[in-house]
Formats: C-alpha cells, sequence, structure tokens
C-alpha cells in the first residue's frame, strides 16, 4: 500500500475517532471507555497473522503469547461493556 | 480469498467499529454499539483463516497453536468478565487494556524476528513505536490494577529525585529506540522492552487518587495508536482504522474525564515529572467528632423536606444501592423531595454511580450531575453523603497545593445538616483529610453502608 493511502486513512480515522465521541455524557465515559478498548483487542488478527509465519519455537512461542492476550481483551473486553450496560436498561 | 475481498471485509469491520463507538456515546443505542462492535470483531477474526498472507498456504500454519491459544484466552477473559463485582470493573476494563498492549508489543517482536535484515527502516521504526508504547501501556495498566485493587498504596508513590530516575529513564528508552533503528539486533530490542517495561511503570507510580480513571483513559488511547501501527507493519488496513478510532476517540474521552473532573490533562500526563513529595503530616486524627445513632438519623430526616443523597465508592464496597432505594422510597412515602447528587467521578470511574444505581431500578430523573444539584444545597436540609469523601472534600475548593485542589466538588456543605456513613475515619483514595467531617453541623454514622442504611430504614419506619 502507497504511503498516501496510509496516511490518508490514518488522518480520515482520526477525525471521525474524534468526531463520534464528541458529545457524550459523563454517565457513559467508563462502558465507552470499555467498548473502546475491546475494539483494539482486535490485535488479535495481527497476532494470528504473525503466529501464522512464525519460523521458530521463540516466534511461535511469543506469537501464542499474543494471541491468548489480544484475545482474553477482545472477548473479555466486550462482555464486561455488555455487562455495564445492561444495568441500564429496564428503566423508562 | 483474493486480497481485495479481504481488504473489503476489514472494511466492513472498520464501519462497524464506528457505529458502534457511535452507539456507545448514546444512553439509548449504547448496548446495541457495543453489540456491533463484538460482530466486527468476530468477522474479521474469522476472516483471517480463509485469507493466507503473503503467498503462503491455508489452512494456517500453527492452525492447532492458534486455535488453543484463542480457547485459552476465551476461557480465561469470559468468566472474569462475567464474575467481577461491580465495584471491581475500573480495574478489570485496566488490566484488558493491559494486556492488549501487551499483546501489540509481543506481535511487533515477533514480526521484527520474523523480517530480520529484511525489514525496511520505516516498519522498524513502527516496530519500535509499537513496543515502546505497548510496554508502557501494558506495565502502566498493572500499576493502576494494583492500585484500584488496594494491592498496594493508592496515594502518589514519590520518592527523592523521582522526576530524575523517570526522566532519565525516558531518555535512556528514547536512546536504546535509535540504537534498534541503527543497529538492527534482537538484544537492543529485548532492552527497549525492559525499558518500556520499567517507564510504565515510573509514569504511573506518582499518579493517585482522582487521576488514575484519566490515565487508564490514556493507556488505552495508546494501545489504540500501536495497534494502528501494527497495522502499517502488517499491511492490515482494518487495524490501521480500528486502532486509529480508538487512539483518536480516547484521546478525546481522556480529555472529556479531565474536564470533568477539574484537572489540568498536562498536568495530570506530565506530574510524573513534576510531582515533590508531598508534607504527609497533615491533621492530628484526635480531633472531636460527632457520631450519631441510626436513630438520631432517622430523626433528623424525618423532619426533613428536602434531602440529598451523595453516594460513593462506600456504596459500592457494600453493593448497598439497593437499600439506598428502599430508603429514599420511604422518604418519599413520607413527603420528603429526594435528589441523588452524582459526581463525575464518584467512585473509581467516571459514571460508576449511575450504574450502580441503575442496577437498583433507582429513577433517572432523581439522579442530579453535579452543575445541576450543586446550587439546590442551600435549600437542602440534610445531605446524606454515603461512602464518598473527596468528591465532597473542601479543600478542593480552599487548600492550594493539595492533591485534589481544582477539582469541583459537590457542595454539600452547604445543606443545613450533613451525615457521613463512613467505616471509618480513614481519609478518601486520595488520602487527603476532609475538614468537612470535623464541622459541628456534621454527623457521621460509623459502619458498613448497608449494615447503617438498613438499621435506619428500620428506625425511620418505627418513627
Amino acid at each position: 500500500m502507497s504511503a498516501v493511502a496510509i496516511i490518508s486513512i490514518f488522518t480520515l480515522a482520526v477525525f471521525v475517532g474524534f468526531e463520534v465521541v464528541s458529545k457524550v455524557s459523563s454517565t457513559l465515559h467508563t462502558p465507552l471507555m470499555s467498548g473502546a478498548n475491546a475494539i483494539h483487542g482486535v490485535i488479535l488478527v495481527g497476532a494470528i497473522i504473525v503466529a501464522d509465519h512464525s519460523t521458530t519455537n521463540l516466534e511461535l512461542g511469543l506469537a501464542v503469547g499474543a494471541i491468548v492476550l489480544a484475545t482474553i481483551n477482545m472477548v473479555g473486553g466486550f462482555v464486561v461493556t455488555d455487562r455495564m450496560l445492561e444495568m441500564f436498561k429496564g428503566k423508562k | 480469498m483474493s486480497r481485495t475481498i479481504y481488504d473489503l471485509i476489514g472494511l466492513f469491520a472498520g464501519v462497524c467499529f464506528i457505529l458502534a463507538l457511535k452507539g456507545l456515546s448514546h444512553p439509548k443505542t449504547a448496548r446495541r454499539g457495543n453489540k456491533i462492535g463484538a460482530l466486527g470483531a468476530t468477522i474479521a477474526t474469522l476472516v483471517v483463516f480463509f485469507y493466507a498472507n503473503e503467498g503462503s498456504s491455508l489452512p494456517l500454519n500453527n492452525l492447532g497453536w492458534i486455535l488453543g491459544a484463542i480457547a485459552v484466552g476465551a476461557l480465561v477473559g469470559v468468566p472474569a468478565a462475567r464474575k467481577v463485582q461491580m465495584t471491581q470493573m475500573p480495574q478489570l476494563v485496566a488490566l484488558f487494556n493491559g494486556v492488549g498492549g501487551g499483546a501489540a508489543a509481543l506481535v511487533a517482536i515477533v514480526e521484527y524476528l520474523h523480517l530480520g535484515d529484511t525489514a525496511t527502516t520505516a516498519e522498524v521504526v513502527f516496530t519500535v513505536f509499537t513496543v515502546i508504547v505497548g510496554c508502557v501501556s501494558f506495565s502502566g495498566s498493572i500499576i493502576t490494577f494494583m492500585k484500584l485493587q488496594e494491592l498496594m498504596t493508592t496515594r502518589p508513590v514519590v520518592f527523592p529525585g523521582g522526576r530524575f530516575v523517570i526522566a532519565g529513564t525516558l531518555v535512556a528508552v528514547l536512546g536504546v529506540a535509535v540504537w534498534v533503528v541503527t543497529a538492527l539486533g534482537t538484544t537492543p530490542l529485548l532492552v527497549l522492552a525492559g525499558l518500556s517495561l520499567l517507564f510504565g511503570v515510573l509514569f504511573v507510580l506518582p499518579v493517585g487518587g482522582a487521576d488514575v480513571p484519566i490515565v487508564i483513559s490514556l493507556l488505552n488511547a495508546f494501545t489504540g495508536l500501536t495497534v494502528a501501527a501494527s497495522g502499517y507493519v502488517l499491511d492490515s488496513v482494518l487495524l490501521i482504522i480500528a486502532g486509529t478510532l480508538v487512539g483518536a476517540s480516547g484521546t478525546i474521552l481522556t480529555r472529556l474525564m479531565a474536564e470533568a473532573m477539574g484537572r489540568s490533562l498536562f498536568g495530570t500526563l506530565f506530574g510524573a515529572f513534576t510531582a515533590k513529595p508531598q508534607d504527609t503530616s497533615g491533621v492530628a486524627e484526635d480531633r472531636p467528632v460527632r457520631s450519631g445513632s441510626p436513630d438520631d438519623v432517622a430523626i433528623l430526616l424525618n423532619y426533613a423536606r428536602r434531602v440529598v443523597i451523595v453516594p460513593g465508592f462506600g456504596l459500592a464496597v457494600a453493593q448497598a444501592q439497593h437499600t439506598v432505594r428502599e430508603l429514599a422510597d420511604l422518604m418519599i412515602s413520607k413527603g420528603i423531595d429526594i435528589a441523588y447528587g452524582i459526581h463525575p467521578v464518584a467512585g473509581r470511574m467516571p459514571g460508576h454511580m449511575n450504574v450502580l444505581l441503575a442496577e437498583a431500578n433507582v429513577p433517572y430523573d432523581q439522579l442530579l450531575e453535579m452543575d445541576e444539584v450543586n446550587p439546590t444545597f442551600g435549600q437542602t436540609d440534610v445531605a446524606i453523603v454515603i461512602g464518598a469523601n473527596d468528591v465532597v472534600n473542601p479543600a478542593a475548593q480552599n487548600t492550594p497545593g493539595c492533591p485534589i485542589y481544582g477539582m469541583p466538588i459537590l457542595e454539600v456543605s452547604n445543606a443545613a445538616n450533613v451525615i457521613f456513613l463512613k467505616r471509618s475515619m480513614r481519609p478518601g483514595f486520595a488520602g487527603i483529610e476532609n475538614e468537612l467531617l470535623y464541622d459541628p453541623k456534621t454527623m457521621l454514622l460509623f459502619g458498613d453502608a448497608k449494615a447503617s442504611l438498613t438499621k435506619v430504614v428500620g428506625a425511620l419506619k418505627a418513627l
């Protein structure tokens, strides 16, 4: 991918990231942080890619460690966010 | 699967993440937003198994290891997230963030080992960035976890010459980073990882009290940026989009949190470099306080026209949210005007109290934010402070130099009477003495918040 394409994607994503959370009540700060936290668990994809092309035991060992940590981040993150938000339902 | 389809599915997952963050910003759509995010993450993960990177063949190499590791991660993460108590959620989020940062650092290290001499300078620079920031995020999050879990002191840890040690470590990190870029090799990279881990610890140690949630949010944004940098090295559009989104929204969120607490973001960030050992002699603890019985409290409440309840971390610890609602309902049935005064950072996280009280089905319109409730304390007969301390401490307004100075507080001292439900005379999370406890119009009721409230409810019913 060209450097310009990457810089374009990065710049646009920065503005979208700023924009989507610019007006959020303090009530939702914690769930929003937790949800964003779960999203960066998508590093799991990167961990799987490096595990695939690991050639030495050291590489594979570190990659497996990365997969375990990333899965905890992603799966645990979404579950705990859902639990927080569950508390908000049932009120009129 | 062709590269084009793979990237298009990645784009779809990226859009899911944008919709997730958008949804999470509004109470009505928050839960759906989180589910959309989970959907995007699931699709992104599944699709990797059907696309072989860089011409390698399907199924993926080391498939057994990959699936096994995912299973282990899920078996650790899901039960932890399911079983955690409401009071401990903030530190769990910190921990999840930390392992994410650790994962990003490990991915960068593996890719570095794999590329060896073939790595371009740009790839090495991004790798170095990911290793530094990922390691800082990992060790820093572990320290915030230990602070919130009270495995270590919650006060700022400052030692003589500390800021020179921290600045020195930072210089060393940057020096080794240059070494890695110019010399290329495994040893420099591991030294870099070690130094970065140390810097993460030193960076978070001087942060105390109310600033801890801000630091968690900041480290969360950091981890996002490492994911974006990994996306560049691994040539993955999805990782770049997702990581940048989290980095950008996390930065804004950190600023919003700092604003809600009246903290300067700069001061929080660079507190490590400017912190000086504080005078911890404090105020003598043997001054007289007025402590009362549950009956005294019930009588005071019975003749009040307006009561404001100020919940804090103690309410969460005692799981007293249902009991406090019972008390509020009882007072309403006696014609007393009730409101809850919610400080944005009461508890250990912004929004902590809202979540807790929502669990007990407290009507939303009774929860007043700080700006709404503060002007009403003058017409309030009784303010009941349940397990809160720093958020009502007048020192934030009248003691320049104390760690919470400048933080907006709930001005309960303007109410005619103040009742504190406390476990002990121990100061709050920030470790600062509260003058209000010694005020003549203050009455203290010692004990576990839930037990105390139950007794007050009983006494009030009997009246």
